[in-house]
């Protein structure tokens, strides 16, 4: 399959690569690693005018802490998120979603921006920034703007970067004592996109109790989805399997997802109170110092 | 939308064109590309080297690897003009000097495949692999190739003939 003509641009600086979009006024897309945006050119799901390739941009991938955040730049490979002791050790979720990022050949070039900036409700870190209360770093016309991930997907690949923006950076609220977080996946096999997947975040109290938690969920909804009813359920409680139950029936309901080759909506919301039980369980084991 | 229209123009206009330059298996070439030509098809049709094969052209079974700066990616998912200012590795430029590498050496001796199709991109996959980590577990060796599918094999000798190589490079082979 060959891709539909288009123009190509390899800017050098983010100010060129928004005058590029703008001049394109919305008839371009930004190419990242490709992993989603050729393959949806050889399909002809999109006939874009032009491709502004930001790859030749200097410093948009990196991974660092400072005081407040985790910095993920935008054109980061989840492989190098995937490889970073840094991550594996403080934000175990986001090893645990990259490592189902596709397969290994796939991840030498996603980035980890496009999977969270396309929009797709099957992509595996939108739920775990959900989870996590991330913010999005995006340079537009008019400069820059940060958005908050809960406001940031809108329906299936629409996200609230406008068309002349470009995601640049992930900032996610850097880890705490008694945080854990984890990632649970159903998928049939590597390299497919997931069955179902649950995202979970929480903070205890010394006491043991917990203080806050966030649940996002993948490919059950037509975008990520936070399950809101189910984390509030947590606060306060402590973390006992019957409290984690009823917060996974809870995200049971938040669930809407529809039957297609990768099964039936009512095995496809069973699966979201497993994973969810799953990832609870496993982030109160970390966030206790263990796991 | 399965037959591949690999190589025939749609209609008989073509282009926008861009300059790239870009070194394959060491040798270094300049020219003029279509924008949305693949890397896979510059490789194949332009350069000749038709080792790097064509299979489902849809990122999902890695027969197309090749190596971009070292690193193992799907060459039907990547444009030639994303390849502007690196380097390619193919298939065929793993042996060197009338020599095979390590890894075709291993194929050979452990029998990694029987149709062949999928071999090259999996043997791409597999130095890749072993330059990162040059003594896998059977458990890395199985991960990273799981982005390369075979469907002779099972497998089992696929990781028999990484294992090889792996010991042979060890033992002050080439890389």
């Amino acid at each position: 399959m060959i891709p539909p003509r288009f123009e190509y641009h390899a800017p050098v600086s983010l100010d060129e690569a928004v005058g590029l979009l703008e001049r394109y006024g919305g008839d371009a897309k930004v190419l990242a690693g490709g992993q989603s945006l050729i393959p949806i050119l050889k399909l002809r799901l999109a006939e874009p005018r032009a491709l502004i390739d930001i790859n030749r941009i200097p410093n948009l991938a990196y991974i660092r802490e400072d005081n407040e955040f985790l910095r993920i730049g935008a054109l980061t490979r989840a492989n190098e998120l995937l490889d970073s002791s840094m991550i594996q050790e403080k934000y175990p979720i986001l090893t645990e979603a990259a490592d189902d990022i596709a397969d290994p050949v796939v991840r030498n070039m996603g980035t980890v921006g496009g999977n969270v900036s396309h929009g797709d409700p099957a992509n595996d870190l939108p739920a775990c920034m959900l989870a996590l209360g991330a913010w999005f770093a995006a340079r537009g016309p008019r400069g820059s703007r940060t958005i908050p991930a809960g406001e940031f997907y809108q329906s299936t690949f629409v996200t609230a970067l406008e068309p002349s923006e470009i995601l640049t950076e992930i900032r996610i609220p850097k880890a705490r004592v008694r945080q854990g977080n984890a990632y649970s996946k159903l998928e049939k096999r590597v390299g497919d996109f997931p069955i179902v997947g649950v995202a979970a975040n929480l903070f205890l109290s010394p006491k043991g109790t917990i203080e806050t938690a966030g649940i996002g969920l993948t490919a059950v909804a037509p975008t990520a989805r936070v399950a809101k009813e189910a984390a509030e359920s947590l606060h306060g409680r402590e973390p006992t399997e019957d409290v984690i139950r009823r917060a996974a029936s809870l995200a049971m309901g938040a669930a809407q997802p529809t039957s297609d080759l990768r099964g039936p909506a009512d095995y496809k919301r069973a699966m979201v109170g497993v994973l969810a039980r799953r990832a609870l369980t496993l982030a109160v084991k970390r966030a206790r110092g263990g796991g | 939308m399965a037959i591949a229209e690999s190589g025939m123009p749609e209609e008989a206009e073509v282009g926008p064109f861009y300059h790239i330059n870009v070194k394959v298996n060491g040798k270094a070439y300049e020219t003029e590309v279509e924008t949305r030509l693949l890397l896979v098809h510059f490789l194949r049709e332009q350069l000749g080297l038709t080792g790097t094969h064509i299979g489902c052209d849809t990122s999902n079974c890695g027969a197309c690897t090749v190596l971009l700066d070292g690193k193992a990616v799907k060459s039907c998912a990547v444009l030639a003009v994303q390849a502007n200012g690196r380097e390619v590795r193919t298939v065929e430029g793993l042996a060197a000097d009338g020599n095979l590498h390590p890894i075709q050496e291993g194929f050979m001796q452990e029998h990694g495949l029987q149709c062949g199709f999928c071999t090259p991109g999996m043997m791409m996959s597999a130095v890749a692999l072993l330059s990162k980590t040059p003594h896998p577990s059977e458990q890395q060796i199985r991960m990273g190739i799981s982005g390369n599918l075979c469907r002779c094999t099972g497998y089992v000798n696929i990781v028999k003939s990484i294992q090889y190589a792996a010991q042979k490079m060890e033992g002050g082979g080439k890389k």
